[in-house]
C-alpha cells in the first residue's frame, strides 16, 4: 500500500482517515456510500487492488450512480516490478476508460499531480488519477495545468510524442535522441486520458503530424488506442506508433527498469 | 392497517402488464417493506430529499417490483410512474436505478453492494453529526456474497448500531433452493459468532418485524426474516419457478381473486 506514505494525512485529520482493511470491495462501495451522503472520498492502494479487484462496485456504485469518489492507484505500470504481475499495473486504464462517467489522470510529474490534485476537488464526478511511486523529476512547467487539457511541454514540427504518467522521462529522452538525429518533436503530457484532449490531437493530424505515443501500460484500450481512435475517424492516414506493453504478461524478474528495456520502452539510456 | 395486500396486487399488476419475472422474490419480502415504510423508519413524502432522514437499501435488487409498489402506497412515487414499470420509454427497470425517482436510495441488481453501501452513508452521516438509520434488505442467497461478510466484520469491529441487515430468508436463489448451495449452514450461529444480535422472525408478520426492527440492542442488529418465495398466491408459494414464471391472462385473475379474498 505504501507503508507509511499517507502518515502526514492522517496526523493532520485524523477523523477523515479510515484504513478500512483487505477488502477492496467492501471499501470502494464505503466509499461510493459516503458520497451518497455527501463527502468526498479518495480511496487509495495499488492499482491492481483499488481497480481490478473492486471492478464492479466501480462500476455499478461509482460510475452507474456517478457520485463524487476519486480513485488513486500507485504503482503505474511496472513501478512493482519486482513483485511480479499481481502487483504490475498494465490494464487499468483500458478497463476504466470503458466506463461511462469516469475520468482518467496520469500526471507525469509532481507538479502535474499538484495540480490534477487541487483541480479534482472541482469535480463532482467519479475520477481515477493513475500515480507512479518515483520522483523522475519535473518536466512541466506550464503556467496552468487542467484536468482534460494536455500540455504541451516542448513545440515541434514533425513529430509529436505524447505521453502519459509516469513515462514522461523517457519521452523526454526520446525527444532528445530524435532531435540529434535532426528532427524537431513536440513533446506533449497527455495528463488526462479520457476524456482525452481531442482539439489537440485533431490538430496535429490536420497539420499532418507524425505521432508517437508514451505509455507504461498494455498498448490495447489505454493511451495509444484513445490516439489511434481519433487518428482512424480523421481519415487521414498520418504515421502513427504506440510504445507500450504488449499484449503479454510480464514473467521477468527484475526492476521497474529491467522489465521496461524487456519490452524496449526503457528510453533512459 | 396493514398495507401488504395492496401492495401485492401492485406487484402483480405491474409484473403481469410487463411481462416480467422476479415475482415471487418481490412477494417474500412485501411486509418487511411495509413494517419499514409504514411502521419502522423515518421516511415520508415530505423528507424524501432530507439527508437526516432514514434510508432503504433494497440490495436484492430484482425484487425492486415490491419497493416500487410500496413507495406508490406510501405516497412517495405517483400511480402514473408506477405504469412506467418495465415498459418501453418507461422510467423503472428490472433492477433498481437510483435516478429513476426520488426514494430509490441505490442503484442495485448486482449483490452484495448494500450493505458496504450502508457503512459508507453510516460512516458519512457520522461526520455530519447525523444519526439516522439505514436498512438493508438482502436475500438469503446474497449472503453467499464476500462483500456482505466484509461488511459484517467491518460492522462487527465498529459496533455500527445505525445500519440493520434484513435477511428475506426464502429459501430459494436462481436455479435452486438456498440449502443446496451453502448445505444447511446456520447462518444465525454464524451471525451470531460475530458478535451481531441476531432476531429470528416470522417474515410476514408486520408486528413481530416491527416490534424486532425497533428493538434496542447492545450490539448490531440483523433479523432474519424467515419467508415464503411467491407469498400468498398459490401457483407462486415456496416454489423455484416463482423467479422466472411470467403472468399469464389466466394466472393473472387468479392472483387477484386470491389476493381480494386477502382483503377481508
Amino acid at each position: 500500500m505504501g507503508y507509511g506514505i499517507l502518515d502526514k494525512f492522517r496526523e493532520v485529520f485524523p477523523d477523515r482517515f479510515f484504513n478500512t482493511g483487505i477488502n477492496e470491495q467492501l471499501s470502494m462501495s464505503m466509499a461510493a456510500g459516503m458520497a451518497l451522503a455527501g463527502k468526498k472520498p479518495f480511496v487509495y492502494s495499488i492499482i491492481p487492488f483499488v481497480t481490478m479487484r473492486c471492478f464492479e462496485q466501480i462500476r455499478v456504485d461509482v460510475a452507474y450512480m456517478n457520485l463524487n469518489v476519486k480513485i488513486v492507484g500507485v504503482g503505474a505500470g511496472f513501478e512493482y516490478g519486482a513483485c511480479g504481475a499481481t502487483h504490475h499495473g498494465t490494464e487499468d486504464m483500458s478497463v476504466l476508460r470503458a466506463l461511462p462517467n469516469m475520468t482518467i489522470c496520469a500526471p507525469g510529474d509532481n507538479r502535474e499531480m499538484e495540480f490534477i490534485a487541487k483541480d479534482s476537488l472541482n469535480m463532482k464526478t467519479p475520477l481515477y488519477i493513475r500515480i507512479g511511486r518515483h520522483n523522475g523529476g519535473i518536466m512541466n512547467n506550464n503556467e496552468t495545468i487542467k484536468i482534460g487539457k494536455a500540455s504541451i511541454i516542448e513545440e515541434g514540427e514533425d513529430i509529436a510524442l505524447i505521453s502519459t504518467g509516469n513515462m514522461l522521462p523517457d519521452a523526454k529522452a526520446y525527444a532528445e535522441k530524435l532531435k540529434k538525429e535532426g528532427r524537431k518533436p513536440y513533446l506533449i503530457s497527455m495528463h488526462t486520458v479520457k476524456p482525452i484532449d481531442k482539439d489537440l490531437v485533431n490538430s496535429l493530424i490536420n497539420k499532418g503530424v507524425e505521432i508517437n505515443t508514451f505509455e507504461e501500460h498494455t498498448i490495447v484500450g489505454g493511451l495509444g488506442s484513445a490516439v489511434a481512435e481519433l487518428i482512424a475517424e480523421s481519415g487521414k492516414g498520418i504515421k502513427f506508433k504506440r510504445f507500450g506493453i504488449p499484449d503479454e504478461f510480464s514473467h521477468y524478474v527484475g526492476c521497474q527498469r529491467f522489465i521496461k528495456s524487456k519490452f524496449g520502452i526503457d528510453f533512459l539510456g | 392497517m396493514s398495507k401488504s395486500n395492496d401492495i401485492r396486487k401492485d406487484i402483480v399488476n405491474m409484473c403481469y402488464k410487463a411481462k416480467t419475472s422476479h415475482i415471487g422474490s418481490a412477494l417474500s419480502c412485501v411486509e418487511i417493506l411495509d413494517s419499514l415504510y409504514f411502521h419502522v423508519a423515518n421516511i415520508t413524502k415530505e423528507n424524501i430529499n432530507s439527508p437526516t432522514r432514514d434510508r432503504v437499501i433494497l440490495s436484492k435488487g430484482h425484487a425492486c417490483a415490491c419497493l416500487y409498489a410500496t413507495l406508490f402506497e406510501k405516497g412517495i412515487i405517483s400511480k402514473e410512474i408506477l405504469d412506467k414499470y418495465a415498459v418501453d420509454n418507461g422510467q423503472f427497470p428490472i433492477h433498481l436505478d437510483r435516478s429513476s425517482a426520488d426514494g430509490i436510495d441505490v442503484s442495485s441488481g448486482s449483490l452484495g453492494h448494500g450493505l458496504p453501501l450502508a457503512i459508507g452513508i453510516d460512516t458519512a452521516n457520522k461526520l455530519n453529526g447525523i444519526n439516522s438509520k439505514i436498512y438493508v434488505v438482502a436475500g438469503d442467497g446474497e449472503m453467499q456474497e464476500g462483500s456482505m461478510w466484509e461488511a459484517i466484520e467491518y460492522i462487527s469491529s465498529r459496533k455500527m448500531k445505525d445500519i440493520v441487515l434484513i435477511v428475506d430468508y426464502n429459501n430459494f436463489q436462481s436455479s435452486d433452493p438456498t440449502k443446496t448451495i451453502i448445505n444447511e449452514l446456520d447462518i444465525n450461529k454464524i451471525l451470531k459468532s460475530f458478535d451481531i444480535d441476531v432476531f429470528e422472525v416470522d417474515g410476514h408478520n408486520i408486528d413481530e418485524l416491527t416490534k424486532v426492527l425497533k428493538k434496542e440492542t447492545k450490539n448490531p442488529k440483523v433479523v432474519v426474516a424467515k419467508t415464503i418465495k411467491g407469498k400468498s398466491l398459490s401457483f407462486m408459494e415456496n416454489t423455484l419457478k416463482s423467479h422466472y414464471m411470467k403472468i399469464t391472462d389466466e394466472l393473472y385473475k387468479q392472483a387477484i381473486e386470491e389476493l381480494t379474498k386477502g382483503d377481508k
